[in-house]
């Protein structure tokens, strides 16, 4: 299967990623070449085979319900765009 | 006057030298070399020394331990309190990070002198460096030549003796493949040895902390110090501490090691091919045995890894989002325009393509006929070397299928630099340990690398191999002309 400019464009939009009227036909034929490659996979037979989703099969463990970090919130928030009383600032969301 | 790791513990053990005049000679180099390479995004003279002086002053009083003083160089992808950390990109260019990465951490408590911050293809993603925001890397052997990627600036800074070691990450070959096309020594542990924690996540369930040197020896140095349980890493493994350097003087006598026969045909180039000949030939000598064994689902390492990673890379870069930290857009008309205009402004074409992939595979519909289907042929993929190690004990593989391409070669072409991972990637997929190692010259005077890749935790071993090999040969001595 292939990309159209609208799927590109729905991706994009999904994924929060601004691809303008400019770009978006060689990102289309690259994101085609990709799926070309990966299109192999459907050949594979993989009947009854468990996914593997990582590359341990290992349980994630559980801690103790404590509080082991200390507040660094002006440090944390000296790196942010735009903060304010404690605060990171957005543009509005709600009118 | 340059030096393994090893050789500068011990001159700073013996007083002959101090971390000070190590730092200093270092930077000098670095700046001598940054116009030619490129090597690093990142150097601040008065945090090193500052680092340095504390080391000797750690030794002043006694409080010296095996490494304190010796310096080293962190790729630009793990989190140092104080440092830019940009990961190769331009999200990042201002950040300076509050906290210390798992590895950091180690490496300072381990008294280890931060010389600066290695170039890298951005976020990790890449097979030649070139897709960094700070300039391509250049291979110190031949300016002409990438250094491979993504940790191409710790091998190439290792390579042209800016930096005694680095630290690196593998996440399809990313250790492995620099090291190689830089002629130097790269070891990627077992998925889980290493803490990802503070490590800038790529692909969470392959990324791999390691290190670069010179030397297998000093890769074992380096792994003492950067492989242990962080609790703030979910996938860290708990195991006891270990020694990796227990074993480096085993004899090789009775190491069985297999030859995949998928990964030594049409495709391998002829000088890659001869150079690993040679190398299986002195491996004989020291008394291992060759033998043929069958990896009959490689090829499908390629498409399973590039569902795989560009899924989690999707899913990971979310938090790059113009909100708590990274690149805002100047202007805006709404939340979606922010983040929409500042993810485009701040991420190059290379990680929107595995951003824009990962979303698609994941999206509905989708999600089983790629996603599901791909981690489905990654265990067959595991499955596939598990059979192998019941025929040997390491199986050897080139690191690529050529030396060092030129830059500009592959120009933008994504499925040209993605079929180049072939002989890496399998390794990542099932999470196994692999070391690359120089072996010799290919076209052009470009190195070429063997790789190692053993069974799970099998670290101490791959190193006894390669420093054993080491210890018979002397291409890991040869340095480039700077």
């Amino acid at each position: 299967m292939s990309l159209t400019q609208a799927d590109v464009r729905r991706i994009a939009r999904l994924a929060r990623l601004q691809v303008n009227d400019t770009e978006v036909a060689e990102v289309e034929q690259k994101l085609n070449g990709i799926l070309g490659l990966i299109e192999q996979l459907q050949a594979i037979d993989t009947e009854g085979v468990e996914p593997m989703s990582h590359a341990r099969d290992v349980a994630l463990r559980l801690r103790e319900d404590v509080a082991t970090e200390t507040n660094r919130r002006a440090a944390f928030q000296a790196v942010a765009p735009a903060v304010e009383d404690g605060l990171y600032l957005v543009p509005k969301v709600i009118e | 006057m340059t030096y393994t790791l090893k050789q500068a513990a011990d001159l700073l053990a013996a007083g002959k030298t101090s971390a000070v005049e190590l730092a200093s000679d270092y930077l000098a180099r670095i700046e001598g070399a940054q116009g030619a390479l490129n090597a690093f995004i990142t150097v601040d003279r008065e945090l090193t020394l500052a680092m340095a002086r504390k080391a000797d002053a750690s030794r002043a009083a006694g409080n010296a331990g095996l490494l304190t003083g010796v310096p080293i160089a962190h790729k630009d992808i793990f989190c140092a309190e104080g440092w830019k950390t940009t990961c190769g990109s331009k999200m990042l260019e201002h950040f300076v990070s509050p906290y210390d990465a798992g590895v950091v951490e180690r490496c300072t408590a381990a008294g280890l002198v931060t010389l600066g911050r290695t170039n890298m293809d951005e976020f990790a993603m890449g097979s030649s460096n070139e897709n960094s925001a700070y300039g391509a890397v250049r291979n110190p052997w031949d300016r002409d030549a990438v250094p491979g990627g993504s940790s191409g600036g710790s091998a190439a800074a290792v390579a042209a003796r800016l930096a005694p070691a680095a630290t690196a990450t593998d996440t399809g070959g990313s250790i492995r493949q620099p090291a190689a096309f830089c002629g130097v020594t790269g070891l990627k542990p077992t998925y889980g040895v290493v803490s990802r924690y503070g490590m800038v996540a790529y692909a969470s369930s392959l990324d791999q902390g390691g290190p670069i040197a010179q030397t297998a020896e000093d890769c074992a140095l380096m792994l003492n110090v950067m492989a242990g349980h962080d609790v703030r890493d979910s996938t860290s493994l708990e195991m006891a501490k270990e020694d990796y350097s227990r074993d480096l003087n085993q004899p090789l006598k009775g190491l069985r090691i297999g030859m995949p026969r998928e990964y030594f045909g049409a495709g391998l180039a002829a000088d890659v091919a001869a150079a690993i000949e040679s190398a299986l030939a002195e491996y004989r000598k020291l008394g291992a045995e060759v033998v043929e064994i069958s990896l009959p689902r490689t090829e499908l390492a390629i498409p399973a890894y590039y569902v795989i990673a560009p899924a989690e890379a999707s899913s990971n870069l979310s938090r790059f989002d113009g909100v708590r930290y990274g690149h805002r857009a100047a202007e805006y008309t709404d939340l979606n325009d922010m983040y929409e205009k500042s993810r485009a402004e701040g991420f190059g074409w290379e990680v929107k393509r595995r951003i824009l992939t990962g979303a698609y595979v994941l999206s509905h519909g989708y999600y089983d006929a790629y996603y599901l289907k791909a981690q489905k042929v990654r265990r067959l993929l595991s499955e596939d070397f598990q059979a192998g190690f019941g025929q040997c004990d390491v199986i050897a593989a080139p690191a690529a299928p050529t030396v060092a391409w030129n830059l500009g070669e592959k120009g933008d072409d994504p499925i040209a630099m993605y079929l180049a991972d072939i002989y890496t990637l399998g390794v990542n997929l099932a999470g196994l340990p692999g070391i690359a190692h120089p072996v010799g010259f290919g076209a052009n005077g470009r190195p070429v690398g063997l790789q190692l890749i053993g069974n799970y935790f099998s670290e101490a071993r791959l190193l006894n191999a390669a420093h054993q090999f080491q210890q018979a040969t002397d291409w890991h001595t040869r340095a480039p002309a700077l």
